[in-house]
């Protein structure tokens, strides 16, 4: 089955406005890739070159070994589904499903079969002599996704499709999502902000930011290993902490502390340290590192509280998130900064040090 | 494929702008064209190059100046009547009150009627004999004798304006109406809470947010205005001696009556370049004012 | 709760609401601007000539005083006229939708050279008053024998609405969501036919109200109705009511021009009365984007 590349893609509309600078990446089968980024990172414009709806500037879209730069949207045997659903108003729901197989001249008996098969699946069998207008949300979604699944692609492409949906609905149809794509085994290239989608769905994600690809690894590695600054900081929630510390030979410098900086080639004067939350506790643990400082700030998050706590000494403020019940007697707290989870970075290029 | 899609561009548009060109284009640039001959059917057969013969003479025609001047006199005050009666109507159809799709309804249709079957019913009212305007002023005591309305040269071309005024203010109203209710009513609550009054308001938010229209409005009208011929042609004629002739009417006795085509064909280029003109001059406004219309012009 | 109900209630009653008493003489005064010439033909049309040509004025007819006589002399013949115009402004309507919507789709989604100049472009014919093209029109109707022929308007009608049309259309094309003709794409329609079963039907109700305004200004036109077209039974309306009044400035038939004013204009004040919203849609689009 089909394998789909992408080669130094780059889109670059008038007045100077490069959403897509230099992305490659490759989606193979049974394959789940998200696009992740923030607002103007290229998301959404490198998923439209893939499906044709905008041609790039330059590099390839291959699938299957194909070259599809002259091929038409129509004729890439992609499905996409689309933010809004893109439901065509004036027809009813089997036909907005079964138009594309009707421009295909498929028989009619396979037509309906198909049509049958895949509403039974998404359960939205009863509404077929329905138009959009009549249906809510959760339902014209499922539509969407129906449209893509009959056509049987090569590829499947979805552009945020469950951002249109309110939060307990989300979570609900993004584990149906995922079932749904496995049993598929084709490449899915799937378009995000959300990084829970991210990582509950893919086998891989891809990080963009300004046009460029952050970093393409597997959700846990991205995660606990982020290339870079970008990375680090967009990916894991609460956010991770993320200092610039002035640098001593091979101390980095916190307030009144300092912390030992890895193995690196050339001393820096300055580097970004950073750790996760979740990653520091309160009190003394054996690995590691202690500071100290005041706490000024307690959320609640309901599982858990968020300390912020400015370190001594300084004007830097650590986050650390504790166990619901934990309890501390003084404004003053030592907090233990675990050292196989911190991570650092070059200041100027971001770029991973560790 | 983007190739493809200019193509296709094209093509779509290709028959609008023909039949534009065809229709708007040619005709200007054949006035320009005629404009240089003598071409008098009514003296001579065959037309004869005149270069800027006529144009001469159209600078020394009283008449053709009489009429720029009553034609911009009509605009000017036209548009300065509509534009006020309209603001307040749009403020009342701003209002949620019960009938209101009537109203809205009542303020259309003088905008649909023809102008000039509707100018016939305005000859009719101002009639001097059994007009409507002379009735009621009569019962109220403002007159003794009948006013000849469309026998006198003023009185004529304020039956005329009035006229106008009647038929476009709606159509004013409607976009000053768009331009308001665009206008949030937070602003107004928050000017409230700042301590202004309902007139305050109106000068420091509502003008300045409907500028924009306003002066599209009056763009628009202002062209429109200044070529009125249905109503005069309907309503007076020109008349009396001249006194509400137009510059169109002007242009139309030329051709028509006169068959002075040559002549006609000049009128049309000077008022066509002094409209050109003047629409330039109100957009160079437009911009001065920054508002944002969209970026064709 | 109860304290609260009737402080609200002393604050309707007590002080005398002045903006909603202003705003109801707007209201009258309004009705009675835009209402009151209209409805004197009206009411003309139906009385006898005496109570016509009475002093002072007559405004509430007795029965004796009214009459049909005046819709009679325009006779079964005066709807000829209805026809004409009806003929004229409806083919040009259509033809003008037929070539303004492709042009505006291609205005709002497609790229073309020069965008910018032909909207411009459009926007300044817009202003042309129509005294400035009868000339040059006139010798085309002449050369080409199209005089007294129904085309001689049509063509002309077309094109003034055009402007109009494309601007309208293309606010509406604006506001369409894209990812329809996206979808339409990947789905595998090809240009002209995402056009035809996609964008069209969804163009309907924008259609509908363009059209409803190119009608109403087609119906109304005037010179160019009463330069091109000089054989009696092909006037429009506006030209035919106009040379009732003809004969002679002191004997104006008063009468029958009331009747067919009122005759002439009524398939217009239905359109209004059926379309009143989507007509002041159409013109608030138009004239916004302008």
């Amino acid at each position: 089955m089909a394998k789909l590349e992408l080669k130094n893609l780059r889109k670059h509309f008038d007045h100077n406005v490069i959403p897509v600078k230099d992305v490659s990446v490759n989606v193979n089968d049974g394959e789940f890739l998200t696009l992740l980024g923030p607002s103007g990172c290229g998301k959404s414009t490198l998923l439209r070159m893939i499906a044709g709806l905008d041609q790039p500037t330059q590099g390839q879209v291959i699938l299957g070994g194909e070259d599809l730069t002259n091929i038409p949207p129509g004729k890439r045997n992609m499905a996409m589904v689309f933010q809004s659903y893109a439901l065509y108003p004036h027809m009813t729901v089997s036909e907005n499903i079964s138009t594309s197989l009707k421009l295909r001249k498929v028989d009619s008996i396979e037509i309906e079969k198909r049509v049958n098969d895949v509403s039974n699946r998404l359960g939205i069998q009863h509404l077929l002599e329905r138009k959009p207008g009549q249906l809510s949300g959760g339902q014209r979604q499922r539509v969407a996704l129906a449209r893509a699944l009959v056509r049987n692609p090569d590829v499947f492409l979805l552009d945020e499709p469950l951002s249109n949906l309110d939060a307990l609905l989300r979570e609900q149809v993004r584990a149906d999502l995922k079932q749904l794509f496995e049993s598929q085994q084709k490449p899915v290239v799937y378009v995000t902000h959300d990084q829970t989608e991210a990582m509950t769905l893919s086998s891989k994600i891809a990080v963009l930011y300004d046009g460029y690809l952050q970093q393409l690894a597997s959700p846990s590695e991205i995660y606990m290993q982020p290339a870079n600054r970008f990375v680090a900081g967009f990916v894991g929630s609460p956010q991770m902490n993320l200092l610039t510390l002035d640098c001593q030979e091979n101390q980095a410098i916190l307030g009144e502390f300092s912390l030992t900086l890895p193995y690196l080639p050339t001393s820096p004067k300055a580097v970004v340290f950073g750790i996760r939350p979740e990653d520091v506790s309160l009190g003394e643990e054996a690995d590691g590192d202690i500071v100290e400082g005041q706490v000024y700030l307690m959320e609640d998050l309901g599982k858990e509280k968020l300390l912020s706590v400015r370190i001594n000494g300084s004007e830097q403020t650590l986050r650390a998130v504790i166990p619901a019940d934990q309890l501390w007697e003084s404004e003053q707290v030592k907090l233990s900064l675990s050292r196989k989870q911190m991570h650092w970075f070059d200041l100027e290029s971001g770029d991973r040090l560790n | 494929m983007e190739r493809q899609e200019k193509l296709t561009g094209w093509i779509l548009i290709a028959p609008a702008l023909l039949i534009l060109g065809f229709v708007f284009i040619y005709p200007i640039g054949r006035a320009f064209w005629l404009s240089l001959f003598t071409n008098n059917l009514g003296t001579q057969l065959e037309p004869i190059f005149s270069g800027l013969a006529n144009y001469q003479r159209l600078i020394g025609d009283g008449r053709f100046w009489q009429t720029m001047w009553n034609t911009s006199v009509f605009t000017i005050i036209s548009i300065f009547l509509e534009l006020v009666i309209g603001m307040g109507i749009a403020l009342v159809l701003n209002q949620a009150f019960f009938g209101r799709g009537f109203v809205r309804t009542s303020s259309l249709i003088p905008w649909a009627l023809p102008t000039a079957v509707m100018g016939l019913a305005w000859a009719w009212i101002f009639n001097d004999q059994y007009g409507v305007v002379n009735d009621i002023l009569t019962r109220l005591g403002f007159i003794d004798s009948q006013i000849t309305w469309l026998g006198d040269p003023t009185r004529a071309m304020s039956a005329m304006i009035i006229a106008d005024v009647w038929k476009t203010t709606p159509f004013i109203a409607i976009i000053l109406l768009a331009g308001l209710q665009s206008i949030s009513s937070d602003l107004y609550e928050a000017h409230a809470i700042d301590g202004a009054n309902q007139w305050q308001s109106f000068w420091q938010i509502t003008i300045p947010l409907v500028m924009p229209q306003i002066i599209i409005a009056l763009l628009f009208r202002f062209a429109q205005a200044f070529g009125i011929f249905d109503l005069v042609q309907v309503m007076t004629g020109g008349g009396p001696g001249g006194a509400t002739e137009t510059v169109s009417i002007y242009i139309y006795a030329t051709v028509r009556r006169y068959l002075d085509f040559g002549y006609g064909a000049s009128l049309v280029v000077v008022t066509f370049l002094l409209l050109i003109l003047a629409v330039a001059i109100a957009a160079f406004f437009l911009s001065r004012t920054r508002v944002n219309v969209m970026g064709g012009k | 709760m109860t304290v609260a109900n009737q402080s609200s209630e002393t604050d309707k009653t007590s002080p005398i609401n002045w903006g909603r008493i202003l705003l109801w003489i707007g209201v009258i005064l309004t009705i009675i601007f835009c209402l009151a010439p209209v409805l004197w033909q009206l009411l003309t049309s139906l009385k006898t000539n005496e109570s016509i040509s009475t002093i002072p004025n007559v405004y509430f007819p007795s029965l004796d005083q009214l009459t049909f006589q005046h819709y009679q002399s325009l006779g079964w013949h005066f709807l000829r006229y209805v026809f004409n115009s009806a003929l004229v402004s409806l083919t040009s309507t259509l033809l003008c939708l037929g070539v303004g919507a492709p042009a505006a789709y291609t205005l709002t989604r497609l790229k073309i050279p020069g965008e910018n100049v032909i909207l411009g472009f459009v926007l300044i014919i817009s202003l042309f008053p129509y005294v400035l093209l009868f000339l040059g029109l006139l010798e085309i109707v002449k050369f080409m024998g199209l005089g007294n022929n129904y085309i001689a308007l049509i063509i002309p009608y077309t094109a003034i609405n055009l402007p109009l049309t494309i601007l309208v259309l293309r606010s509406f094309f604006q506001q369409l969501p894209k990812d329809l003709e996206d979808s339409a794409k990947i789905d595998g329609y090809g240009t002209v036919g995402m056009l035809l079963q996609i964008v069209v039907p969804m163009t309907i109700p924008a259609l509908v109200t363009t059209g409803i305004l190119t009608f109403i200004f087609a119906w109304n036109e005037f010179i160019f109705a009463l330069t091109f077209i000089t054989r009696e039974e092909m006037y429009t309306i506006p030209v035919a009511v106009a040379q009732i009044g003809g004969a002679s400035i002191f004997e104006i038939p008063y009468g029958p021009i009331a009747a067919a004013t009122v005759t002439g204009t009524i398939p217009l004040v239905i359109l209004v009365l059926m379309f009143q919203r989507r007509i002041v849609q159409g013109i608030t689009a138009g004239a916004v984007k302008g």
